[in-house]
C-alpha cells in the first residue's frame, strides 16, 4: 500500500541536448534517496520501465519544433497534476529558438539532398505557448540543487524557496569583484536571473545569460552601458541572443538593436 | 516463425529519442531501421554570424552528455584556422577536463545505463537493490568525473570556463592536486568494475568492423593525431572531408556518414582500443588482459568492457595531469583572426567528433560542418541490428526485443548530437 502511494514523477523530453534532464542522474549524493521516496514512473533516460500516467509531477525538458510535439504536450499536460520545466529550452524556447529569426528561406538554401524527409516548425517555442505550466526553473542547464528544491517544494505543497534577482546580486553575496566595473568586460548580469551563484564572474568573465532575464530586468540600460563600453549594435543583438533569444525582454532588446 | 517485426518505439537509456524497427519475413529480415525522430536543431544554420569567440559555448549545447567534446573539437578548429595552438599547461588543463568527461560519461553508460541490460534490470535504480556496492561504486566514480569538470570547467553540464585559446582562468595547484587521492582511490574502484563487467554473460556475436579512430604519435587518442583506420587510412584530420561523406535518409532526423569506398564503419571506444591498444598504460593493458580481452575486440556486446578499460586509462591520465600540474603563466594565448578555413577533432566518448569552419578577417563564422560520432555509427548499428536477429531468430520474442535494444545501446549513442544538423523543411509556422 505504502509504495501505491509515492508520488509519481515522470520526465519528459522535447528539443533539446538532455542537459537538464542529466541534471537529475547528477545528484550522485540523493539520487537513491530521491528514487526511494518516489515513484519514477517515466524517465526514458535512465529507465526501460515506462508507466502510464497519471503523474504527479511531470518534468519537462525542452522546446516545440515539431507538429507532433506539439500534440504531445497536450496528452502529457492532461496526464499530470503539475507540470514543470527544467531549462530555457522549455522554458524560452532555447538556442534552437536561434532560428526563428532567419528568414526560414535562408534554411531552405542551404540546402540538403531531400529535406521533405523532415518535419519541423518554423519556430522553436516554449512549453507555456502550448500548455498551462505550473513552474518554470530557469538555466541553461538548469542548476541541479535547485530543481531539489523545486521538486521538494511541489511534493509538500509548497512555494520554492528560489529568488527572482539578478546574477550581479549573486556576485555581492558571494562577494565577487565585478568584472565589468574592475577590467571593463561586458556582463549581462545586471538582467540576468539568479541561480548560478554567479559562476561566469567568479571565472574571470562576464555573464552571457545563460540563466535568462530576471524579473523586471532593465535591459535598455544595459544596452546603453554596452554603448559607453564600446559595444556596437550587432554585438547588442548576439548579446541578447544565445539560449534565451525569445525570452521576452531578451528579443525585444535585441531586435530593437537590428539595423 | 515465418513473419515477424521487433518494433520499440522509444528506445531508452539512450540520450535522445529514437526507436528501432526490424522486420523479417520467411525468416529473412528485410527490413531494418534506427528511427530517429528527434528533432532536428540546425545548429550549423544559425551558427553563420556568430562571432569566434562565441562558438565553443554554442556548440556545447548540442549535447550536455558530452559538451567538452564539443567545445574541445570547436576550440581546435578555429585554432587551426588561425594557425594559433596552445600548448603546454593549457593542453593539459584541457585534457584534464576532458578526462572528466569521459570519466563520467563512461561510468554513467557502464553502471547506469548499460549494465542493467546484462543482469535484467530495466534500469540502474532497480538493479541497486541487489548490487547497491556497486552502482554506488558508479556513482562515486562518475560524481568524481563531474567534480574535476567543475573544478577546471566552472560547471560539469555546458562548462563556462572553455575559451578558443585555452580557459578563462587557470585553477589553483592546490585545487587540482586536491584530486590526487580521490583519483588513485577511483583507480582501484576502476579496476573492480572493469572486473565485475567482465564476467558478465555476452552473447556469441562478432562484426567485421572497419574501425576508425585518432591516433597520436604517444598518447591515447584524446583531442589530436591523425584518423586511421582498421582499413589502412592515415590522413591529416583537414582530410576528413575527402573520405567520409553524409548522406540522407527517410526514416531519420540525422544524416548517416559513410566512409567512401568502404560504406560502415564503427568510431568510439571499440574502434580507439583496436588502433591504439598499443598507447594504453601498462595498467590498463594488463587489466584488459586480465579481463579475457583480445588486442582488437569484434563483439559490440563487449563494449562495456572496453569502456571500462577507457575508464580505468583515463582516470590514470587524470592522475598524471593533476600530479604534474604548475598554474600556466597565462591562461590562454591571445587569438588573432583572419579569413580562413580549419578543421579540428576530438574523440567523444563515443567516438570521432569533427568540426570544420570558415571565418573571416574578423573571425566571424561564415559556414560549419559538424559530424557527431552517432551519425558515422548510424549504418553499423542498423549493420549489426540485422546481422544479430539474423542470427538469432529462434529466440523468444521478447528476449529479441531486448537484445536489439541493447545492440543499440552498446553505441552508448547521442541522438541529440547525430540530429543538430539538419537543415529544415518547413511544414507550416
Ligand atoms: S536548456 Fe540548455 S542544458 Fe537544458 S536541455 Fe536546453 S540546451 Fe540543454
Ligand atoms: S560581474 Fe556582472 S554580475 Fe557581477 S556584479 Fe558585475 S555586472 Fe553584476
Ligand atoms: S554567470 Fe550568467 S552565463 Fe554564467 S552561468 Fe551564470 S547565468 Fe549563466
Amino acid at each position: 500500500m505504502a509504495k501505491q502511494s509515492k508520488p509519481r514523477i515522470a520526465v519528459w523530453k522535447f528539443a533539446s541536448c538532455d542537459g537538464c534532464q542529466l541534471s537529475l542522474l547528477d545528484c550522485e549524493d540523493e539520487l537513491l534517496a530521491v528514487a526511494g521516496t518516489v515513484e519514477i514512473a517515466n524517465f526514458a533516460e535512465a529507465s526501460r520501465a515506462m508507466q502510464p500516467g497519471p503523474y504527479t509531477v511531470s518534468l519537462v525538458e525542452g522546446s516545440i519544433t515539431t507538429p507532433h510535439d506539439a500534440e504531445r504536450i497536450h496528452k502529457i499536460r492532461r496526464d499530470s497534476q503539475v507540470l514543470i520545466t527544467i531549462g530555457a529550452c522549455a522554458t524560452a524556447g532555447g538556442v534552437q529558438a536561434l532560428r526563428n529569426f532567419k528568414d526560414v528561406k535562408d534554411f531552405f538554401n542551404t540546402v540538403y539532398a531531400s529535406p521533405h524527409y523532415i518535419e519541423t516548425l518554423a519556430k522553436s517555442t516554449p512549453i507555456s505557448d502550448h500548455v498551462r505550466v505550473d513552474y518554470e526553473l530557469r538555466g541553461c542547464p538548469i542548476n541541479k540543487m535547485q530543481l531539489l528544491e523545486v521538486l521538494n517544494a511541489f511534493l509538500n505543497g509548497r512555494k520554492p524557496n528560489i529568488f527572482p534577482h539578478s546574477v550581479c546580486m549573486e556576485c555581492k553575496m558571494r562577494g565577487t569583484p565585478c568584472v565589468m566595473v574592475a577590467q571593463g568586460m561586458p556582463c549581462l548580469g545586471p538582467v540576468t536571473h539568479a541561480g548560478c551563484n554567479a559562476l561566469c564572474p567568479s571565472f574571470a568573465r562576464g555573464c552571457f545569460g545563460c540563466f535568462g532575464p530576471k524579473e523586471t530586468p532593465n535591459t535598455a540600460s544595459m544596452s546603453s552601458q554596452f554603448q559607453k563600453m564600446g559595444l556596437k549594435d550587432d554585438d547588442i543583438v548576439r548579446a541578447f541572443r544565445s539560449f534565451n533569444a525569445c525570452a521576452d525582454p531578451f528579443r525585444k532588446e535585441s531586435e530593437a538593436h537590428e539595423k | 516463425m515465418k513473419s515477424r517485426t521487433i518494433k520499440v518505439d522509444y528506445l531508452a537509456r539512450v540520450e535522445g529519442e529514437g526507436g528501432i524497427l526490424v522486420k523479417v519475413k520467411d525468416d529473412q529480415v528485410t527490413e531494418v531501421k534506427l528511427n530517429i525522430f528527434e528533432p532536428p536543431r540546425f545548429f550549423e544554420a544559425w551558427l553563420r554570424g556568430r562571432l569566434y569567440k562565441e562558438v565553443p559555448d554554442l556548440t556545447a549545447r548540442i549535447c550536455g552528455i558530452c559538451p567538452v567534446a564539443y567545445q574541445m573539437s570547436s576550440c581546435h578548429a578555429i585554432e587551426s584556422a588561425f594557425g594559433q595552438k596552445p600548448d603546454g599547461m593549457i593542453r593539459e588543463l584541457r585534457r584534464l577536463l576532458y578526462c572528466g568527461e569521459w570519466i563520467e560519461s563512461h561510468s554513467l553508460h557502464i553502471h547506469l545505463l548499460h549494465a542493467p541490460d546484462f543482469l535484467g534490470y530495466q534500469d540502474a535504480l532497480a538493479m541497486a537493490k541487489d548490487f547497491p556496492k556497486e552502482v554506488e561504486r558508479g556513482l562515486r566514480i562518475k560524481k568524481l568525473g563531474n567534480d574535476i569538470m567543475t573544478t577546471v570547467g566552472g560547471r560539469e553540464i555546458h562548462p563556462i570556463n572553455v575559451r578558443v585559446g585555452g580557459f578563462y582562468k587557470s585553477p589553483s595547484k592546490k585545487d587540482i592536486r586536491a584530486y590526487i587521492e580521490p583519483l588513485k582511490k577511483a583507480r582501484d574502484e576502476a579496476v573492480e568494475t572493469l572486473r565485475l563487467m567482465a564476467t558478465l554473460k555476452f552473447p556469441n556475436f562478432e562484426q567485421d568492423y572497419v574501425f576508425v579512430s585518432l591516433r597520436h604519435p604517444t598518447e591515447y587518442p584524446l583531442c589530436e593525431g591523425n584518423v586511421v583506420s582498421s582499413n589502412g587510412l592515415n590522413i591529416p584530420v583537414s582530410d576528413y572531408e575527402k573520405h567520409f561523406q553524409e548522406e540522407h535518409i527517410p526514416h531519420a532526423n540525422a544524416l548517416h556518414s559513410k566512409m567512401l569506398g568502404t560504406g560502415a564503419y564503427l568510431v568510439g571506444p571499440l574502434a580507439r582500443y583496436a588502433l591504439n591498444y598499443d598507447r594504453l598504460t601498462p595498467l590498463a593493458q594488463s587489466e584488459a588482459k586480465k579481463a579475457g580481452l583480445e588486442k582488437v575486440v569484434k563483439n559490440p556486446f563487449k563494449g562495456i568492457v572496453v569502456r571500462a578499460v577507457e575508464l580505468l586509462w583515463a582516470i590514470e591520465e587524470a592522475l598524471r595531469i593533476c600530479e604534474s600540474y604548475e598554474v600556466p603563466e597565462k591562461p590562454f594565448i591571445e587569438m588573432t583572426p583572419k579569413a580562413s578555413m580549419g578543421s579540428g577533432m576530438s574523440e567523444a566518448p563515443r567516438g570521432i567528433l569533427y568540426h570544420r569552419y570558415r571565418l573571416d578577417e574578423n573571425g566571424y563564422v561564415l559556414d560549419a560542418k559538424i559530424t557527431p560520432p552517432t551519425s558515422q555509427n548510424q549504418k553499423q548499428m542498423e549493420d549489426d541490428l540485422r546481422a544479430y536477429v539474423e542470427q538469432n531468430l529462434d529466440q523468444p520474442h521478447d528476449k529479441l526485443t531486448w537484445q536489439c535494444e541493447q545492440a543499440i545501446r552498446n553505441y552508448d549513442p547521442c541522438i541529440s548530437c547525430a540530429t543538430h544538423a539538419i537543415r529544415l523543411d518547413i511544414l507550416r509556422d
